[in-house]
């Protein structure tokens, strides 16, 4: 179960993995998450579903090696198969038909607004995304998101690629273009989310955000997520992962993002010196 | 020895890892009678004629009958007499609050201490495990399918009982790993988790399939497994821990009791960097309740090297609800207790991580609707105390994930799920439910006794008319 059929690289530090999960494919909806562990001693790793397949009953999920258990994914091979796999977690994108509507993904944020913009236009809606990476090298999906959608901006923070500007920027042209815009989505970077919110405030249009809080279970049990929205508590496992990005304390989200840091570091390189301690045995061998 | 009167025997007590040692590891703390042991604890037990001790058990275990087996050296009698009654022993022995339950009635216990059952108990199941446990004798098996929603207590003892009952028995359980609470609550140090293994294995002997990281109320409704199966038992327990809504509460270094053990029991993390999982666990720490989980989170948080750690409880030590056993070893092991103290605030530093709890002096009062005094604050008794972890053990209730496409299926206003205690039926029609998700956090033994009942019902069900009715309107609908 769970078998990794398909493995792309699609930019130095992002993994697009093609997961056969066919229940889960069957029950998958946009904005939803799922959560899975690498290997027996693994830990939950939550993950945005990127797409869904239910014909084919594959799920799609992208993931940034930025610490131990995402490198040790990315070490899977195809063929090979996840410990486990838990999914269609939190609440879907609630989709309304006809409007005009904006979706800014950074970074690995791309991944999540391909479906939400597929459903978004499929149920009648002008469907512009604004994508951005630090670099061009870490953009991914150009050529899929323009399928998705009727206009795409491309934008890099250092010009390397397509315009020199942040995601923040193009959005706000729109707003003061006279366009009425029904909706603003803003999925990436927790620094990123605030600043998409913080730009669409003042011109009082709706904005979500798909908060990415430490998880445990994922499934509304321990409350490792908890987020402040509107001065109240939510678990962003069961209760989101979308909320009103206006709403939402930024600075209480990106402080429980950093509580574990010391210990990723730590895991991390006791992974890398693991890895280069294989290595020696492994050029005796042949 | 045994002309003695029985009892004049003393209580054997149980060996124990020295509070010392056991407060730096997670390894099991109640190390187990030896066979001497037990066969003397087996000889203070006076056989009863009408023996009181198993109306005071809520599975009715032959309580005397397996002792005698014992006292006989008749093991396998005693294994199954005991089995008879109760499909978890090995965990029961462990956790059940024996002192409020079989032994409270026991006669010997009138005029010294009561005969230590629960001991006996895990006596006589770890013997099973050891010299391993005998093939389940086949049954017929009968076509009809049962659905159990989860993996804990409740739901593996209807599930045990409806496989012997030879109907095929499918759980679903949320998480990676069988055993609910026995998994993610209870730590290692309490119940070995590799008993809780051995307790499932059998269950899959039993012909039981386990399906694991399926999500009821996401993967499948209830209302889908209803059509699909011709018997629901919802048994999810309750997993939805209870905050106090103080100021500061969202801080790092504020984790609910479920989060922290969680990590530790089902994630090991108290094992990492070997296994992913991390846990931070600060030098001071103050544990809000005083139930078992509470005790269960203090110890841990000793365990994963806090130098000092308090259970905060807003009642006295009289109206402690964990149990007797509980509560002696986290003394033992040198957690403080602070009663009649309530936290009003959680404080913090800059960087968003608790600096400590500022707490007020409660006094009791006069009775509340739960029977006993209602704490009240004293007013300007606020004070401050120095903490880097504050760890809230304040209850569940049920996780409402299950219920997300359930119209029908009724609840209280704690969010209980409304069955009927004879029957374990709710109010959708082949739906039974039992354990935690009905009675809010309760015992392992009570919810083991009605997932009992449920599997009772459903068998008298589907056996009877109305379980004739609904072949016939299934075939139809199939037709």
């Amino acid at each position: 179960m769970y078998r990794i059929l398909a493995k792309t690289t699609l930019t130095p530090v992002t993994t697009e993995y093609l997961i056969e999960a066919p229940e889960v494919a069957h029950q998958a909806k946009a904005g939803q998450f799922v959560v899975l562990r690498v290997h027996e001693q693994g830990e939950r790793i939550p993950l945005t579903i990127a797409d869904y397949d239910r014909e084919a009953g594959t799920i799609t999920v992208v993931a940034q090696e930025i610490g131990s258990s995402t490198l040790r994914l990315k070490s899977l091979e195809v063929g090979d198969s996840l410990a486990s796999f838990t999914g269609p977690l939190g609440r879907p994108t609630e989709i309304e038909p006809d409007g005009t509507v904006i979706l800014v993904g950074g970074g690995l944020g791309i991944a999540p607004i391909y479906p939400i913009c597929r459903t978004l236009r499929e149920a009648g809606n002008h469907v512009i995304a604004i994508i951005g990476a630090r670099s061009g090298d870490l953009l991914f999906w150009e050529d899929k998101m323009r399928d998705v959608t009727d206009e795409l901006i491309v934008v890099t923070d250092d010009g390397s690629y397509a315009r020199k500007a942040l995601v923040t920027e193009p959005l706000k042209e729109l707003l003061d273009s006279g366009r009425k815009i029904d909706r603003v989505w803003g999925i990436g970077p927790a620094i990123m989310m605030k600043f998409v919110a913080l730009t669409t405030k003042s011109y009082g249009v709706d904005t979500l955000v798909s908060l990415n809080s430490i998880m445990v279970d994922g499934t509304g049990m321990c409350g490792a997520c908890r987020v402040a929205v509107g001065g109240r508590t939510f678990f962003a496992c069961v209760d989101g992962p979308e909320f009103d990005g206006h709403q939402v304390d930024w600075d209480l989200l990106l402080s429980r993002q950093r509580f574990y840091v010391q210990e990723e570091q730590r895991a991390l390189e006791l992974y890398q010196q693991s890895l280069q301690q294989a290595e020696p045995e492994e050029t005796s061998r042949s | 020895m045994t002309n003695r009167k029985p009892n004049q025997i003393p209580r054997q007590p149980m060996p124990a890892q020295p509070a010392e040692e056991r407060r730096e590891n997670f390894d099991e703390v109640a190390q187990g009678y030896t066979l001497e042991m037990a066969v003397s604890e087996a000889m203070r037990c006076l056989q009863c004629r009408n023996p009181r001790c198993i109306e005071g058990c809520p599975v009715q275990v032959r309580i005397p009958e397996f002792i005698q087996a014992l006292r006989d050296n008749d093991m396998w009698e005693a294994v199954e007499l005991l089995k008879d009654k109760n499909t978890l022993p090995a965990i029961c022995g462990r956790v059940c609050p024996q002192e409020s339950q079989c032994e409270a009635e026991c006669i010997v216990g009138l005029r010294g201490e009561p005969v230590a059952i629960g001991r006996l108990e895990r006596f006589v199941a770890d013997w099973e495990q050891q010299e391993g446990v005998r093939e389940p004798k086949p049954v017929t098996p009968r076509e009809e399918r049962v659905a159990v929603i989860g993996s804990g207590p409740a739901s593996l003892t209807a599930a045990g009982d409806l496989a012997k009952m030879g109907y095929q028995v499918e759980i679903l359980e949320a998480l990676h790993e069988p055993g609910g609470v026995l998994v993610y609550g209870i730590p290692e140090f309490r119940l070995p988790k590799a008993v809780v293994a051995a307790e499932i294995n059998y269950l899959e002997k039993l012909g039981v399939e386990i399906r694991l990281n399926v999500v009821i109320g996401k993967l499948y409704t209830l209302r889908e497994l209803q059509e699909k199966y011709d018997a629901v038992f919802l048994g999810t327990g309750a997993g939805l821990p209870i905050m106090m809504n103080i100021p500061g509460e969202n801080l790092n270094g504020v984790y609910s009791a479920n989060e922290l053990l969680t990590r530790v029991n089902l994630m090991k993390a108290f094992q990492f960097p070997e296994w992913d999982t991390p846990v931070r666990v600060g030098s001071k720490v103050a544990v809000v309740g005083a139930g078992n989980v509470a005790m269960d989170a203090a110890r841990s948080s000793l365990r994963l090297g806090a130098d000092e750690v308090h259970i905060v409880y807003r009642r006295s030590r009289k109206e402690v609800p964990a149990r007797l056993e509980e509560v002696e070893h986290a003394e033992e092991e040198g957690i403080i207790f602070d009663f009649l103290t309530n936290p009003i605030e959680v404080l913090g530093n800059e960087e968003g991580v608790v600096s400590g709890l500022r707490c007020i002096r409660m006094e009791l009062g006069e009775p509340d609707e739960s029977g006993r005094q209602s704490p009240i604050p004293i007013k300007g008794s606020e004070f401050e105390m120095e903490m880097d972890t504050v760890i809230m053990a304040l209850g569940t209730r049920p996780n409402p994930l299950v219920f997300s496409d359930a119209e029908g299926l009724e609840r209280s206003r704690r969010g209980t799920v409304i069955a009927d205690m004879d029957t374990g039926r709710t109010t959708l029609e082949r739906v039974w439910a039992g354990g935690d998700i009905v009675t809010g956090s309760a015992t392992v033994i009570s919810a083991m006794g009605a997932g009992r009942v449920a599997a009772s019902d459903i068998d008298a069900y589907l056996g009877g008319e109305e379980g004739q009715a609904w072949r016939i309107e299934r075939a139809t609908a199939s037709a």
